[in-house]
């Protein structure tokens, strides 16, 4: 009996026809590719992209220079070095990351305390081993800073989206 | 109470020994039991005011500190129970209610106390909700950053200046709330022990100011060390960054500098990094030094060392260098045929070197300093010069005994001189003699008359039990030096105490032992070499315009040889003078030993990279002694050159007494105006020169001519413009400043200090006018 079932089932090509019927179904549904570049994926106010760091409205870097990003950094990708400025604040004289060294954990800016050093929604940057040459993979304080205020918008955004859960 | 006599108590369930009299803290830190506290300290007087060692006592109806419940036999104490626990939370929320919460840009962030005390005993969350107490800082001087919001008030670094400085600079006014801690006066700390209220601050109110914002506890590496700067030899810990050292702090050691460090000895790293730091070998070719390799660097210093004529070449070694490149450097000397070696660089007079004791030292332990019932300081600004030995001399004092000086300026001391004998560097002589002449002893030939203060003086050491007679700088550098010595030695045998010497550097009675003198092989001093000139020379870690007592003669001598300089900087000097400058690695970069004034052979390891191509100076001086082809210079660490050398040296045994007792006939004769010399304590050698912090203190010499009032008015001067002092062929304008230290028909202007290179030696007649 079972015999004669399946020689049926393989005559009308049953299963072949179940199989077309799911792809028929996604034929015309609504697709979920993307056209990259034209078109972009969502992304999370959690993302952590490319660093920044940010100022306040005033224009006076946040960065305080305390050392903690440095200290946290699994991946030893931070070099700080610091020192009194003109007016006797506590600043930076480098600030340096190594995006070969990071691995964008986001610890970094879990451990600031103010809020300095951020990560943007950016993906979209490359870097290549030739670059060791011309210091173009070290993310150093003047770059942080310009990405900083190329976002700053964003990034205010993300963060007090994210406040209630830190 | 014997001391013997124990006691027990228990603490937490142990039963721990004690003896009667100490305080409870004092038994759990001896046995490890944890008690958090702030205003206790181990050197300082209990003051019991921050509340935060509260512990429970058995039958106290309270919660007892523990830094100021003395033990009782069969006490019981809890350091942990749920009543003292409390009491301990407790008193951390009242501590944190106005302490900012700035850890971030905190200098102290990682290594202070109430952060660790506080993730101990403190809450997680603050219920104050009010606004905190904000206090104004003030400006204290180059060395100590100020950040009084953060105080605790636990009034360490008060005591401290009270107890161990010796100088109120720091004080609390108000009270409660309104309690502040501040300078009494608007001017900069001056005491030279100063730095170690940084270390005694628990928070980061008092943090050292050129270390400020460098670097953080958690990136430096600790590695032990010994100061270079003093003949204490103070244990310190330097704390190295990146190959480079951030700065140093002290290591406890009770038999040499206890838990304190000099300031000299704290900031002097800040002279390692300096622009003039010498970095390649350089070799004079075409009038000019330029870089070149190390290998053509040695090999022109090696053929230049071999062709020479034994007998006029020499070598000039600083008191701080090692024991190790000391007993290279006249190793290769020697065996190259000359004795021509010395370490006694500022010295001016040689006559008594047949006298000369076999290992001169302090005469006494550091420990007994503060036992003497009476010590004469001869020449010697002790406090400044040899700071940690002052403190032990000041605990004699506050124990009842007497200081007595006989000094060529009225330099002041952080406790009461019975006595002092204030006059021209001439008649140091005079006073010493009539110290003599009354306690009858030999006044060597010197004519001398007893006055009351000479009798006071000599009663004074006679009646003491255990006394001192130290001959300081000053003395050293004298011109009647070896006068100045037999009349010290006559003394201190007529009057049954120790006679010291506290030499210049950290090594000098290392430099003796290694024999970095002339005489055991019947060479020529400095004063020799500078009299009859040299084909050759090496300096090791010399400057030759401040390290030297006649800078003038030292230019003719530069002038007709061929300089090899060892050295760390590359001063003006060697820059004009030398032949071929040899970059080597300065103190804390360099392994070695030290032997200090009361004999301890302390040996430490290098610490920080030597800046650029620098080298050890032993290993150096070994690669010299290879490419001579001199015998028996394989060496491979600074360990086998040390064995070698105390092999050489046998038992190390301190020993002051004089060879030779025959009188010399006083050189120096009173002028109608006389120059004072000596060096000021921030310029004994080429790191404390160009430490920026230390040379902004009031130590810190600044360009200028001392007189007292009446010579001014005299010469017809003003206090404050500039005048013209004349010695020999050699002239300076400095300002004139009236000081009432010094005495008349004098004019203060010492060696080491930019400046003191156009004059010649220390002490000589001189002429002043107005500019």
């Amino acid at each position: 009996m079972k015999t004669v079932i399946h020689y049926i089932r393989s005559l009308f090509l049953l299963e072949l026809f179940k199989g077309m019927s799911v792809t028929g179904r996604y034929l015309f549904k609504k697709k979920f590719t993307l056209n990259y570049p034209e078109q972009k994926a969502p992304v999370s106010p959690r993302f952590r992209g490319l660093h920044a760091q940010r100022r306040y409205s005033n224009g006076e870097e946040r960065c305080i220079a305390c050392k903690l990003c440095e200290a946290v950094c699994p991946a030893n990708a931070i070099t700080i070095e610091a020192e009194p400025r003109e007016d006797g604040s506590r600043r930076t004289t480098r600030y340096d990351i190594d995006l070969f060294k990071c691995i964008f954990c986001g610890f970094c800016e879990e451990s600031c305390p103010v809020d300095a050093i951020v990560e943007t929604r950016l993906y979209e940057y490359h870097f290549e081993d030739t670059d060791k040459k011309t210091g173009a993979y070290i993310m150093t304080k003047e770059k942080l800073l310009a990405m900083g205020d190329k976002y700053e918008a964003q990034l205010a955004e993300d963060l007090a989206a994210q406040a209630k859960y830190r | 109470m014997s001391e013997q006599q124990t006691i027990t108590v228990e603490v937490d369930g142990k039963k721990l020994e004690a003896s009667p009299g100490q305080m409870l803290i004092e038994v759990t830190d001896a046995a490890g039991i944890t008690v958090p506290r702030f205003c206790y300290h181990k050197k300082l007087s209990v003051a019991a005011n921050c509340r935060m060692c509260l512990v429970e006592v058995e039958n106290a109806p309270k919660p007892l500190p523990a830094c100021a419940t003395p033990v009782a036999d069969g006490m019981k104490a809890w350091t942990c129970s749920p009543l003292a626990r409390q009491a301990q939370k407790g008193t951390m929320e009242f501590l944190l209610i106005n302490h900012p919460l700035d850890c971030p840009i905190c200098d102290q962030g990682g290594e202070c106390e109430l952060q660790d005390v506080a993730m101990g005993f403190g809450e997680g969350i603050s219920r104050f909700a009010e606004a905190k107490r904000v206090v104004a800082s003030h400006n204290i001087g180059p060395l100590i950053a100020t950040d009084m919001t953060r105080c605790i008030h636990c009034t360490r670094c008060v005591r401290f200046g009270d107890e161990v400085a010796g100088i109120r600079e720091l004080g609390a006014t108000g009270r409660g709330e309104h309690m502040k801690i501040g300078v009494y006066v608007e001017r900069s700390v001056s005491s030279e022990l100063s730095g170690n209220v940084i270390d005694l601050c628990p928070v980061g109110a008092l943090t050292s100011k050129p270390f400020r914002y460098r670097a953080r506890a958690w990136e430096l590496t600790q590695y032990d060390s010994v100061a270079a700067h003093d003949g204490v030899g103070s244990n310190i810990h330097v704390h190295v960054r990146n190959h480079q050292v951030m700065r140093t702090v002290p290591k406890d050691n009770e038999a040499v500098n206890e838990t304190w460090i000099s300031d000299r000895d704290r900031f002097s790293y800040l002279g390692l990094y300096t622009e003039d730091r010498l970095l390649k070998p350089m070799l004079r070719q075409d009038g000019q030094l330029q870089e070149v390799e190390w290998q053509q660097a040695l090999l022109e210093s090696a053929e230049l060392l071999k062709t020479v004529d034994a007998a006029r070449l020499g070598a000039l070694v600083s008191p701080g260098s090692t024991l190790e490149e000391m007993h290279l450097l006249q190793k290769l000397l020697r065996e190259l045929g000359s004795n021509n070696i010395d370490h006694r660089l500022r010295q001016a007079d040689f006559r008594g070197d047949a006298a000369d004791p076999a290992a001169p030292w302090l005469g006494q332990s550091f420990a007994d300093l503060e036992n003497n019932e009476a010590v004469l300081l001869v020449g010697s600004w002790l406090r400044k010069d040899q700071p940690l030995l002052n403190h032990r001399v000041r605990k004699s004092v506050l124990a009842g005994g007497q200081v007595m000086v006989i000094n060529p300026v009225d330099y002041d001391f952080n406790y009461g001189l019975s006595n002092k004998l204030i006059g021209a560097p001439a008649d140091m002589v005079a006073h010493l003699a009539g110290v003599a002449a009354a306690l009858g002893a030999d006044t060597a030939g010197v004519d001398a008359s007893a006055g009351a203060e000479h009798q006071a003086i000599a009663e004074a050491l006679k009646a003491a039990a255990k006394g001192l007679v130290l001959l300081g700088s000053m003395a050293q550098v004298h011109p009647d030096f070896s006068l100045l010595r037999l009349l010290a030695n006559n003394i201190a045998q007529a009057a049954n105490v120790d006679l010291g010497f506290v030499g210049e550097g950290a090594n000098s009675t290392g430099a003796k032992l290694a024999g970095a003198v002339p005489h055991s092989g019947g060479g020529l001093s400095v004063a020799g070499m500078l009299k009859q000139g040299l084909d050759a020379c090496i300096l090791l870690n010399v400057e030759p315009e401040f390290d030297v007592a006649n800078p003038v003669a030292m230019a003719g001598l530069l002038n007709g040889a061929k300089v090899v300089a060892l050295t760390t900087h590359l001063s003006p000097w060697l820059l004009e003078y030398a032949d071929l400058v040899l970059p080597v690695a300065a103190t804390l970069e360099t392994s070695g030993t030290f032997v200090n004034l009361q004999g301890d052979l302390q040996s430490f390891n290098g610490t920080a990279r030597p800046v650029g191509e620098a080298r050890p100076a032993w290993k150096v001086l070994r690669v010299l002694g290879n490419l001579a082809d001199l015998e028996d210079f394989d060496y491979e660490s600074s360990q086998d050159v040390r064995d070698e050398a105390l092999q050489s040296i046998g038992e190390i045994k301190l020993d002051n007494s004089l060879a030779d007792t025959s009188a010399v006939a006083a050189s120096l004769i009173s002028t109608e105006l006389q120059r004072i010399g000596g060096v000021p304590p921030y310029s004994v050698d080429m790191l404390v020169r160009r430490s920026s912090a230390l040379q902004h203190t009031p130590d810190g010499w600044k360009a200028s001519l001392h007189v007292s009032a009446d010579t001014a008015s005299q010469l017809g001067l003003m206090d404050g413009g500039s005048a013209v002092l004349r010695q020999g062929e050699g002239e300076i304008t400095l300002p004139l400043v009236v000081d009432g230290r010094v005495p008349p028909a004098c004019v203060w202007m010492p060696s080491g200090v930019p400046g003191s290179e156009l004059l010649g030696e220390g002490f000589a007649a001189v002429s002043l006018e107005k500019a």
